[in-house]
């Protein structure tokens, strides 16, 4: 929303440096997104008159035009734009001339054909965004004189506004004059338009049927007549442009004039035109369909609101956009101009789902004030007056359901409790009126009605919030609140922070890759190929959430490996996505749990099992078990599932399967840790109990077991451990051997035993006896038998 | 008596005492390694040594004569044994000094190994705020990802097709009926769980991951990381939002650091502001939204407005992680190449 600092003037008598103006409005709720100082730096802009056109010898995109600065004598101007014709009146920057936007005009070659000046578009002249072609200038200005000055263009300043949903008077110059007006202390007035009126005629038989009064809450149709359509007056054309809006012709523009000073929206159209002289609103039908002014065509369903004409031809879309045909051009005399309030969310549905997004919709959707329609209409004919166009008297007025107003009991303790002020009734209805608040003080309380321009405002609540801005935000002191519990992290996000730490310092780092899946990543990575899929994906490579952190962690490690980088090790806490696997009513959300994905880049399946065990170690998981076996994604016969006592698995660790790892363009064995935190919060920890550290001397016992291949070293250790007593201060396997001397399919595992008694020295046969226990647990329920 | 056989004098005796003892200091003077110098002390000190035989020579001479040539005999031995010792430690000083320069190492030869891993800039920013607000008597909470549009939108008083919801370019999710679940856009739907599952009153900060539909470019990821506060008690006032909300600009980015609110929409908060923190430089920075917890959003949650009250904040982690950094495309944050995340 963008608004001139001149026009702001026309209702209240803003003062002051305009960039502290700015802050107000930005302190107000209106954030000034650009502030733009226009009619700065046009001296030595000229009007000229385009003498001849024709092309550059040597080349296409460039003309050679040739014009009258006002001594009569031909300059010629190389120029890239192929807008004007010979009489034209055209802006030129003279040789020696500096534009606003900085450019220093000099006489130039240009592919050898010699340029005295430069011909300017209105964004090179800083009035506004068109850059389509050089600005044509109204035909009666003086040739030679400056144009600033020909045009009066005056220093002016033009905001662009941030306008939130909650400001629909704010979608209008004049609302956001009024907004500054009472925070600066000023007086804000709505002028009365001059207009000359007639005894209504042709407005009497206008007809207007409004079948959908819960969306349409007022409908108004007056007639003008008298109009004699052409350019408009160069001020408002000047407006127009510099706010965005490209001048067409007077009544045209008259009417964006209204929408943009007053917010209300509203169309003119040629009463010659209408079909049926009027006008009826309903809902769309199923399927219907309208060629936009866009030129595009809608198809529409019962939730649109149209406009048709009297003979039920639909004419536009309420609150939306016009349609295409009824355009206003040069024949048109007499005009009917309607304006209207719709429900804004009907506006916003429809606006929405068609994807179609216009000034009226913006203002229509916030919420426009069903009450300035009357002043609109005059004032859109004050605008036409200049050329004898006159208004009728008399309006076709239906209402339909119009927003209630009721006063709101703003209670004065309630308020100040909230902000933390101390304010009295009469200092709130006091800051409440200028923006047309009326609060009335009824006790301590005010009783408060809200303004027909704040759509957005019902409740007291609101009405607080208003109090506060007007109050001044920074006019509120600052207090620190004390919070009556002395806070720490949870244990879970103790431990979290714990895990991080514990792996960056194994060297690992924190990888952070989006949790966002392509169609086949999944696959790729040996998973199946089931994620829940995004509705809306902006692109197919963030269409699927991922169900294992596998995917993101791989391909980090193949964008390093594509740089060169090798032996990376990443690791990430991450969510994971995946349907529930649930009996009966599925539950509200998917099943998401927090995992954690360790890849270490050329590091083999062992080296991964390390990684878990430091893991283990920290989170006190002693009771999670490594069991061999495939895991998806995983290297078949380097991989094993990590398994609480009986229960399912937890998580699983091995080395990453060559087809995936080639899949990726991986070219070193990659190992892999992978466990559910979720799960691995509700198994039991190590609860760390203390058990006392002998004095006495410890004996080792070593025994060689050779143990069939297929039999797991960790069913070896666990006979051993289940068999030895309290007396196992620790156990290592310290050597596994293969060869001359053991049988094919079998290996030697060599176990040292570290025997201890916290109260005396072990003696020879209490170490004899418990090295014969585990012998005899270990060939008793295993294919092992103890090497000699 | 062998004494009688050989009658000495006291002075023959000194003057062989002075010749013994400068042999036997030049022997152990030309010792050169500690097993010699061992060879020669016996030699000169042992029960066989020509000193040791002078003391049986004593015996020949009269009381003045025993007395003076046994003082000269030892203050011979004593020098001797001196000149032992000292020759020892000379000869291990050498000794050592050899073994240790034969141990000698460039220490500039060791490079670093693959060092320490780090965490990610992210997630350190994430760590210092959550101390930050932890130190302020703040709990931590965390919410899941993929939310119900009721906890993402409906409790947080965004009606069904309200415009502001067009503001949150939001990502859906298939599951469920359509449009009943989506990537959480904000982390404000935890607030809508922590006043639904526990009484009042309410100090917390909820850090999280939240999506947007956004293409990915300098300043905007589809994922990015947020920060939630939300203070509910009897009598929590705007003041007390301004007031936190100072504390944690000047706690996070410097004592020289100030903050200021402005106006603002947001449908669960009202009345609501942006908050803005200027730099020392007088630049502004514009960190996040924040404002009175709507009346709406505490009925959602079960609770009376009029008895209950507070302030919520929000604000975005990754452009103060990439800021703290000189990183000025986001889009790195999320590349994780290694020589990237090694910096941090």
């Amino acid at each position: 929303m963008k608004v001139l600092l001149s026009w702001l003037r026309d209702f209240a008598p803003l003062e002051g440096d305009p960039v502290a103006l700015g802050e107000e409005m930005s302190d107000l709720g209106m954030a000034v997104e650009h502030l733009q100082v226009i009619g700065e730096g046009l001296e030595g802009v000229v009007v000229a008159r385009v003498l001849a056109t024709r092309p550059h010898p040597d080349a296409d995109r460039i003309q050679l035009v040739e014009v009258d600065a006002g001594d009569g004598r031909a300059l010629q101007v190389v120029c890239g734009a192929f807008n004007m014709a010979p009489g034209d009146l055209v802006p030129l920057a003279t040789v020696g001339a500096t534009l606003p936007d900085g450019t220093e005009i000099g006489r130039r070659r240009m592919r050898g054909e010699w340029s005295d000046g430069m011909l300017c578009s209105a964004r090179e002249l800083g009035l506004g965004g068109d850059h389509a072609g050089i600005q044509i200038l109204p035909r009666d200005l003086p040739v030679g004189a400056p144009v600033a000055e020909a045009m009066g263009i005056g220093r002016d300043v033009l905001y662009d506004l941030e306008i939130n949903p909650n400001r629909p008077d704010a979608m209008s110059v004049a609302g956001v004059a009024r907004d500054l007006a009472a925070r600066s202390g000023v007086p804000f007035s709505l002028p009365e338009p001059l207009v000359a009126t007639t005894a209504p005629d042709r407005v009497r038989s206008v007809t207007v049927e409004v079948e959908a009064p819960d969306l349409c809450g007022r409908f108004t149709a007056r007639v003008v007549g008298g109009v004699a359509v052409g350019p408009s007056d160069p001020s408002v054309a000047r407006r127009l442009t510099l706010l965005g809006m490209r001048p067409i012709n007077s009544v045209v523009d008259a009417s964006n004039y209204v929408m943009l000073e007053l917010g209300q929206p509203n169309h003119p159209y040629d009463l010659a035109k209408l079909g049926g002289g009027g006008f009826r609103v309903r809902r769309a039908r199923m399927g219907e369909a309208l060629v936009t002014l866009d030129g595009v065509e809608r198809t529409l369903t019962p939730d649109d609101l149209l406009i048709c004409d009297g003979d039920d031809r639909a004419v536009g879309i309420a609150g939306v956009m016009g349609g295409a045909d009824t355009e206003i051009d040069a024949t048109t005399t007499e005009v009917v101009v309607e304006m209207a309030w719709f429900l804004p969310i009907s506006v916003a549905r429809t606006s929405r789902r068609l994807r179609l997004r216009s000034e009226a919709s913006a203002r229509f959707e916030k919420g426009t004030d069903p009450e300035v329609i009357d002043l609109a209409h005059r004032r859109f004919a004050e605008l036409l007056a200049p050329s004898g166009a006159r208004l009728e008297d008399g309006a076709v007025d239906v209402r339909g359901q119009l927003p209630e107003r009721r006063p709101v009991r703003v209670r004065t303790a309630r308020l100040n409790r909230l902000l933390g002020t101390d304010l009295d009734a009469r200092r709130i209805a006091g800051l409440l009126a200028p923006i047309g608040f009326a609060a009335t003080v009824v006790g301590e309380d005010t009783e408060v009605t809200i303004p027909s321009w704040r759509y957005d405002s019902s409740t007291e609540i609101d009405v607080v919030e208003e109090v506060a801005r007007l109050y001044g935000y920074a006019a509120i002191g600052r207090r620190l609140p004390s919070s009556p519990r002395a806070a720490r992290l949870t244990a879970r996000q103790r431990e979290r922070r714990r895990l991080g730490d514990l792996l960056t310092s194994r060297g690992l780092s924190e990888a952070m890759p989006l949790p966002f899946l392509a169609p086949g990543d999944l696959e790729r990575c040996g998973l199946p190929g089931d994620g829940i899929e995004i509705a809306n994906p902006l692109v197919a490579e963030e269409s699927i959430l991922r169900t294992s952190l596998l995917p993101g962690l791989v391909k980090a490690l193949a964008t390093n490996a594509a740089r060169r980088n090798t032996g990376v090790g990443l690791w990430e806490v991450g969510h994971v996505f995946r349907r529930p696997v649930a009996d009966g009513e599925a539950p509200p959300l998917p099943d998401e749990r927090q995992q954690l994905g360790v890849v270490l880049g050329g590091s083999d399946a062992p080296a991964a099992v390390r990684e878990w065990w430091a893991v283990a170690e920290l989170l006190g998981l002693r009771g999670v078990s490594v069991v061999n076996g495939p895991v998806p994604g995983l290297h078949p016969t380097r991989s094993a599932r990590l398994v609480a006592g009986a229960g399912a698995a937890v998580g699983a660790v091995g080395e990453l399967d060559p087809q995936v790892l080639e899949a990726h363009g991986i070219g070193e064995r990659v190992g892999w840790v992978e466990l559910d935190l979720d799960a691995a919060d509700a198994l039991p920890r190590d609860p760390h109990a203390f058990r006392p550290v002998s004095v006495y001397p410890s004996s080792d016992v070593d025994l060689a077991f050779e143990v069939d291949e297929d039999v797991p070293a960790s069913a070896v250790e666990a006979a051993i451990v289940a068999a030895a007593d309290e007396r196992l201060a620790s156990i290592g396997l310290f050597d596994v051997y293969r060869g001359p001397g053991i049988p094919a399919g079998r290996r030697s595992l060599a176990y040292r035993l570290r025997l201890d008694a916290p109260d005396h020295t072990l003696t020879d046969d209490e170490v004899a006896a418990v090295r014969r226990r585990c012998i005899a647990a270990v060939e008793g329920s295993l294919p092992a038998s103890l090497r000699g | 008596m062998s004494g009688s056989a050989t009658p000495t004098s006291s002075d023959d005796l000194a003057a062989e005492i002075g010749r013994l003892e400068d042999a036997a200091r030049e022997g152990v003077a030309a010792a050169t390694t500690l097993d010699e110098l061992r060879a020669v002390e016996v030699g000169v000190l042992g029960k066989r040594s020509a000193l040791t035989a002078v003391r049986r020579r004593l015996g020949g001479l009269d009381d003045e004569g025993r007395r003076t040539v046994g003082k000269l005999l030892h203050a011979a031995v004593e020098a001797v044994q001196v000149a032992v010792a000292e020759r020892r430690a000379s000869l291990e000083a050498a000794a050592r000094a050899a073994r240790l320069e034969a141990e000698r190492l460039d220490l500039t030869e060791v490079l670093p190994g693959a060092g320490i891993g780090h965490l990610h800039p992210v997630t350190q920013a994430m760590r210092e705020l959550e101390d930050l607000f932890v130190g302020m008597g703040f709990t931590v909470v965390e919410g899941p990802e993929v939310e119900t549009d009721w906890h993402n939108f409906g409790a947080l008083n965004f009606p069904p097709d309200h415009p502001a919801r067009d503001e949150y370019d939001t990502l859906y999710v298939r599951y469920g009926p359509p449009g009943s679940t989506l990537l959480r856009t904000h982390t404000s739907p935890v607030q809508v769980r922590v006043m639904s599952s526990e009484p009042p009153p309410y100090y917390s900060i909820m850090p999280g991951r939240v999506f947007r539909s956004d293409t990915a470019d300098a300043t905007h990821m589809p994922v990015f990381h947020q920060i939630e506060g939300l203070v509910v008690d009897r009598d929590i006032t705007f003041a007390h939002l301004a007031g936190t909300i100072d504390a944690f600009t000047k706690a996070y980015f410097g004592g020289d650091f100030t903050s200021r609110l402005r106006a603002s929409y947001f449908p669960f908060t009202e009345p609501s502001a942006e908050f803005d923190i200027r730099r020392p430089d007088g630049t502004w920075l514009e960190l996040g939204g924040c404002g009175m917890v709507h009346p709406n959003v505490l009925r959602n949650c079960g609770h009376d407005p009029d008895e209950w009250q507070g302030f919520a904040f929000g604000f975005g982690i990754d452009r103060l992680a990439a800021a703290r950094h000189g990183v000025d495309d986001l889009r790195d944050l999320f590349t994780n190449d290694i020589r990237f995340l090694r910096q941090f």
